[in-house]
């Protein structure tokens, strides 16, 4: 008995790699140890594309791809370190950075950041738009985890792992554009919400903007790498 | 016609300060002022975070005496949180605190004040800085550049990080110390006695030749307050403030964090950014004491280590009460530097230091909390107001350089009017001037506060010098 594999070939920075039909450009590409910087793409979950740093450029389009949701195509010629694009990512990046209140000295993350980390990478070093310092709240209700939205980038990946992997989905976005808010319940205080208390959600986070309360200074690291073995074991039930 | 002399910025100090003589129509001089000119901040956006991430936060306050606020601030935490952290991160925490105390009297009394008790008052700008120290006398420099590291390093052992560490938290300290670590901070203690020994034994040679500044550097009867423990030991992390008279006579004692603000309270001057602590029971300004270590020296009967007791007994022998001139704070220095490594080699002694239980968890169980602590140049308070989730509703610090204010101020015009004679004064004199502040060796950066609103004053001035017009706010 044959197994019908789709395979497909494309070309990715020159490499020649082969790829089952329907994966995506960012999976295929770290099957073959390329890098594409990602930031709302975390493995485990769900993508949505909302950081847009996975940004590739194909061959005989003029539009710019996110690489965690664009889908492999027979023949596709895919850049994803050009000048253009490293551009966009500082930014992107840059913009990020203005648009809350991020004080990596004072961070929980401070050393074990992924936003900063990236900065890093990408070579930002400073912002050149105006920082917006909007003022913006800080939960403090709930008893073991701390939610800052200062340091929040909405990359939504608290949403998702709480619907689904915990299956609560007790986070969700309030708000449209810049006034985007990650909220608990209908905008409930953390500590009043339906909360399972897991704490998937702070271990996700990219940034300090969701972190335990007993880690304090720069003492939290984070280890988000619990959730593909999460799914295994539960493919395999 | 009236003359004033600007001094600005006043050089070898932590922080921007500027001091201002004014001088009257016959030149001599009529009044002075020491002004901290820049504001940061710090309790107003402090408001809305978590209580626990308060002593990382205060931390950032100043990069040479991080390691006060850090623990002023947790001891604040501590008391809204009511819980008593174990013995052991208490004596880890005293031991950071002893190794910043040392590390920035090193950088005070060598970097900043050596090159003019060494070089001389009146020698070459140019030349009068700690390279200039090193290259006339090697070892001196040596000595200093090595108590300063021995400080750091320590500091850098047991929180990681030189400036702005981390590791003190409210409840304890977040890491037990590694055995290594205890064994190589040992190991590094027989220079630093070499290293203090020999700078104590040259300001003694040199200090003699400083009896014209001994007479007016910020000379005279005032009150003093430090920490002090129950059998009257000098302390630096625990204890109760002690507030004694010009005479010695014990003015007000057992000055918890709690009683602080019922005792201190603080007027604000138009000309500074830094507010002037005071003795409420008599009033602004008789009420202004000196901080740091003079006062603490005044204060304690004993230091509770050999040598440093040693050296205590020679220093009260310069007066009958009280020492009052604040160039004595240099003397105070070595001999704390030399308490601090003591104490540190006393500390690590002990087994129980290894001990594993370090920190104890609470959650918020009191609105209200202050915490002090002795901060290298005088006592440090900090007092927060949170709400039930523990969000910081209002702050407040008392820092040594606000309660050193007054004298600063004071010091500065009793100098003053000793060298600037007849509108006359030279480049050496206005560095007389320089050096009694030094002797405070106050921190600005920390010192800085505003309350309400802040008085701001532009002065339109002519070319030849004139006031054309003046908008205060």
């Amino acid at each position: 008995m044959s197994v019908e594999v789709d395979v497909k070939t494309l070309e990715i920075d020159g490499h020649e790699v082969s790829a089952s039909a329907g994966q995506t450009i960012l999976a295929v590409a770290r099957e073959n140890d390329i890098p594409i910087p990602t930031l709302c793409h975390i493995d485990g979950l769900s993508d949505v594309g909302a950081c847009r740093l996975c940004l590739v450029e194909i061959a005989g389009s003029n539009k710019l791809m996110p690489a965690c949701v664009a889908t492999v195509q027979e023949g596709m010629v895919v850049s994803t370190n050009t000048e253009r694009l490293q551009k966009h990512r500082r930014l992107i990046l840059e913009m990020l950075f203005a648009e809350r209140n991020h004080i990596c000295s004072v961070c929980v993350s401070n050393g074990h950041c992924e936003l900063q980390s990236l900065a890093q990478e990408q070579g930002v070093t400073h912002v050149r738009l105006p920082y917006r310092y909007p003022e913006l709240p800080v939960d403090v209700s709930h008893e073991r985890f701390t939610a800052d939205h200062n340091r929040c980038i909405l990359c939504t990946r608290c949403v998702r792992v709480c619907a689904e992997i915990e299956g609560a989905h007790v986070w969700d976005v309030m708000g449209r554009g810049i006034d985007s808010l990650v909220i608990t319940d209908l905008h409930d205080e953390w500590g009043k919400s339906s909360c399972t208390r897991c704490g998937k959600c702070v271990q996700v986070c990219p940034t300090g903007a969701l972190f335990d309360k007993s880690k304090i200074g720069s003492e939290h690291p984070k280890y988000p790498d619990f959730l593909p073995y999460l799914n295994l074991m539960r493919e395999a039930q | 016609m009236s003359q004033t002399i600007t001094i600005d910025p006043v050089t070898r100090l932590e922080g921007h300060g500027k001091i201002t003589i004014q001088l009257n129509a016959q030149g001599e001089v009529e009044n002075a002022h020491f002004h901290v000119t820049q504001v940061r901040g710090f309790e107003r956006f402090s408001e809305g975070r978590p209580y626990y991430e308060m002593p990382g936060l205060m931390a950032r306050v100043c990069g040479i005496c991080p390691v006060s606020h850090l623990i002023a601030s947790a001891r604040a935490c501590e008391a809204i949180m009511s819980v008593r952290i174990p013995s052991t991160a208490s004596r880890l925490r005293n031991m950071l605190n002893l190794a910043q105390m040392v590390q920035s009297h090193a950088l005070s009394f060598f970097y900043l004040s050596s090159p003019d008790l060494l070089l001389g008052m009146e020698s070459d700008p140019a030349t009068r800085h700690i390279f200039g120290v090193t290259a006339a006398r090697p070892e001196l420099g040596r000595a200093g550049i090595g108590l300063r590291r021995f400080g750091q390093y320590i500091i850098e052992l047991l929180a990681e990080k030189r400036i702005h560490p981390g590791w003190v938290v409210p409840g304890g300290v977040t890491e037990p110390l590694a055995p290594a670590k205890r064994d190589e901070i040992l190991s590094m203690i027989p220079e630093a006695y070499t290293h203090i020994g020999l700078a104590l034994d040259w300001y003694k040679k040199i200090a003699d030749g400083f009896k014209a500044e001994i007479e007016v550097f910020a000379n005279f009867p005032s009150l003093f307050m430090s920490l002090i423990n129950e059998d009257e030991s000098i302390e630096f992390n625990g204890g109760a403030l002690r507030l004694i008279g010009p005479g010695g006579g014990i003015i007000d004692d057992g000055i918890t964090a709690a009683k602080f603000t019922e005792v201190i309270g603080e007027a604000v001057e138009p000309y500074s950014y830094t507010k002037f602590a005071y003795y409420k029971p008599l009033g602004y300004p008789e009420g202004s004491y000196r901080v740091g270590p003079l006062a603490r020296l005044n204060i304690v009967k004993s230091m509770g280590t050999p040598r440093a007791d040693k050296e205590l007994a020679e220093f009260k022998q310069l007066a009958s009460g009280p020492v009052l001139s604040s160039f004595y704070y240099h003397h105070a220095r070595l001999i704390e530097i030399l308490y601090g490594i003591e104490k540190i080699e006393q500390i690590l002694s002990d087994p129980l230091i290894l001990d594993k239980q370090v920190r104890a968890t609470a959650g918020v169980n009191r609105f209200e909390g202050a915490g002090q602590a002795e901060a290298p140049r005088g006592t440090l308070h900090h007092h927060y107001k949170v709400d039930e989730n523990g969000k910081i509703l209002w702050a407040n610090l008392v820092i040594a350089t606000g309660q050193n204010n007054n004298a600063m101020n004071r010091g500065i015009l009793q100098a003053a009017r000793q060298y600037v004679k007849e509108g006359k004064f030279t480049e050496g004199i206005l560095n007389r001037v320089e050096a009694v502040v030094r002797t405070f060796d106050p921190c600005l950066s920390c010192s800085t506060h505003a309350f309400g609103q802040m008085p701001l004053a532009l002065s339109l001035v002519s070319a030849s010098g004139e006031v054309v017009d003046r908008v205060v706010r």
